[in-house]
């Protein structure tokens, strides 16, 4: 009996030991020592003393304009973003799901670009923002409107949130087609007989039907808008002066740039919290207007 | 209703041919001389030149960060497929409070960011290559060593998932006529799981092809660079001359359009079910 319990315990190491000891080294002792480092004073070169300075790092965090400014433009880009990239991608989903003959085709080419990384998107309208608008500007003489955006505080962030919409918008209507296509055709097909015209059996019949897909779009475009870095890194790359620094690349720019690696680690530890209370937050409203079938 | 119908065709088809219009825009500069792409950024090339292509596939050293992206990323996904499974089938299959605990570890940490974790595990691969001797920096094993890591939460969620909706008692029979374990999994589950393991291969190709702050970070020699690292490096070059950089971005497109068209099927069913579990 004994024996077969270690031989059982052996089996059950030699299949959950090797992915758990990578995991435990490259997640678990990071985020450990990430949340100690918080607590330090430190310029990130091995051979200079940590100093211990308790919250003093969390507590700064608060008085920096810089930061403050960043996170006060990610929530803005992530509030309009999270928006425009639902409301196209329902869209998109419901044209994609019609009788049309076109829809197959449709379909791979509205979800192309979520395939083309941030960061080579990123690069091409930068391209697009930059050349392209101010040549046609200059070409039908409107360079009040057509100019390179990317240049401008505002404008730059625009940009940003465009990019962000052509990424997402695609693989984001992939998901509400998966919720479209899970409506029972005799549902559908009794709200016809009944008379139902097309916004009718939209508003009461397909959109609650659909809120799982709701959740589960919110909670994608909630945590990766926040995120936000690649595209943020080769599209503006925080510029012009700041302008469109987002969290991530303010906390990367904190710890590899400016070297202040335990206030940057402090940010870092913020950013986990405010992701986790947003997208948490947001699963559990949108939890309770689900329907049951 | 014909007549409409042919005319919602074609507004949709309008409709798919602006949203593409960036990638159109790109290619069509990168055939174009300097002064030709000042004339008329939005016209066709005058002639097909592919000299832009061979230069900037020799300054990006193309053929070599191709073959970088590739062996990280096959590497990876044999690793993530074969040591995810293994795990989410036995923390499935011995449902105690210990595969609870590590399950829900799992899960747990997929909502931690990059940012959080990325420099202290740069001071934990630091530790071992300076203090054990072992270097995970700079070299393709040590990212494909981090890929593991973090690819580990998502896979294993996605695997154990699954593995509860795969009937137990062809396993129990199989033991019985004296299976070992291993042989257990790999001939008769394993195959089962394959809906799954497509799903884990889509979303995880997506990601880890086009990763770039992780290698940014680890890789630092020439030699080593990835796709997203080579283009980033030669875009910083050449933003003064766009047609250069616009057929870098071409060359590297091109490799995801082809992957995409071939394996379409699978990449939007994949995504889909990704995001659904």
């Amino acid at each position: 009996m004994n024996s077969r319990k270690k031989k059982d315990a052996a089996w059950y190491a030699l299949f959950v030991l090797p992915v758990l000891a990578v995991f435990t080294i490259i997640v678990i002792i990071p985020f450990v020592i990430g949340i100690g480092y918080s607590f330090f004073s430190w310029d990130g070169l091995p051979v200079h003393e940590k100093k211990f300075v308790g919250l003093d790092n969390y507590v700064r965090l608060f008085s920096d304009t810089r930061f403050m400014v960043s996170a006060g433009h990610t929530l803005v880009f992530t509030l309009i973003a999270v928006v425009l990239i639902n409301l196209l991608g329902l869209i998109f989903a419901l044209v994609v799901t019609s009788k049309l003959k076109l829809r197959n085709i449709l379909r791979t080419m509205l979800f192309m670009p979520y395939l083309i990384g941030g960061l080579i998107l990123g690069y091409i309208w930068k391209f697009i923002f930059g050349e392209g608008l101010k040549t046609i500007g200059e070409t039908i003489g409107r360079t009040d409107l057509f100019f390179n955006w990317l240049v401008d505080k505002d404008m730059a962030l625009v940009a940003l949130i465009i990019v962000a919409t052509w990424q997402m918008a695609g693989y984001i209507m992939i998901i509400y087609i998966t919720g479209i296509q899970g409506i029972p055709d005799d549902v559908l097909e009794a709200a016809t007989v009944d008379g139902a015209g097309f916004w009718y059996t939209l508003i009461y019949i397909k959109l609650p039907l659909i809120m799982p897909s709701f959740t589960i779009c919110l909670f994608m475009t909630l945590s990766n808008c926040f995120k936000i870095f690649d595209t943020n890194l080769s599209l503006t790359g925080g510029g012009p002066n700041n302008a469109t620094e987002m969290f991530a690349m303010n906390i990367y720019n904190e710890i590899f740039k400016l070297n202040n690696y335990g206030y940057g680690q402090a940010k870092a530890i913020l950013f986990l919290i405010v992701v986790a209370f947003f997208t948490l937050m947001q699963v559990s409203i949108t939890k309770k207007r689900e329907v049951e079938m | 209703m014909k007549l409409r119908n042919s005319i919602i065709n074609v507004l949709l088809m309008v409709l798919g041919i602006v949203y593409l219009f960036p990638v159109y825009i790109i290619v069509v500069n990168a055939f174009k001389n300097r002064a030709e792409l000042y004339e008329n950024i939005l016209a066709l090339p005058k002639v097909m030149s592919f000299q832009y292509f061979a230069k900037a596939m020799d300054k990006m050293d193309f053929g070599r960060a191709f073959l970088n992206s590739l062996i990280v990323t096959l590497l990876s996904l044999l690793f993530i497929v074969v040591l995810d499974s293994m795990c989410a089938w036995m923390l499935a299959r011995r449902d105690n409070r210990l595969s609870r605990f590590i399950f829900m570890t799992f899960v747990a940490t997929m909502l931690i960011p990059f940012q959080t974790l990325m420099m202290p595990l740069l001071q934990v691969l630091g530790f071992f290559r300076d203090r054990m001797g072992i270097t995970v920096t700079d070299t393709l094993g040590g990212l494909v060593f981090c890929y593991i890591g973090f690819g580990a939460g998502m896979s294993v969620f996605l695997f154990h998932g699954f593995v509860k909706s795969v009937p137990i008692a062809i396993e129990e029979a199989a033991t019985i006529d004296g299976c070992s374990k291993l042989s257990v999994f790999f001939r008769i589950v394993f195959p089962m799981l394959k809906p799954v393991t497509m799903t884990v291969i889509i979303l995880n190709v997506i990601w880890i092809w086009n990763d770039y702050l992780l290698p940014s970070l680890i890789l630092y020699s020439k030699k080593n660079r990835t796709i997203p690292l080579s283009t980033a490096n030669f875009f910083g070059q050449y933003t003064i001359q766009w047609n250069l950089a616009m057929a870098g971005l071409t060359l590297t497109i091109i490799p995801v359009i082809i992957f995409y068209l071939c394996a379409q099927k699978y990449i939007i069913k994949g995504v889909a079910a990704g995001a659904v579990k």
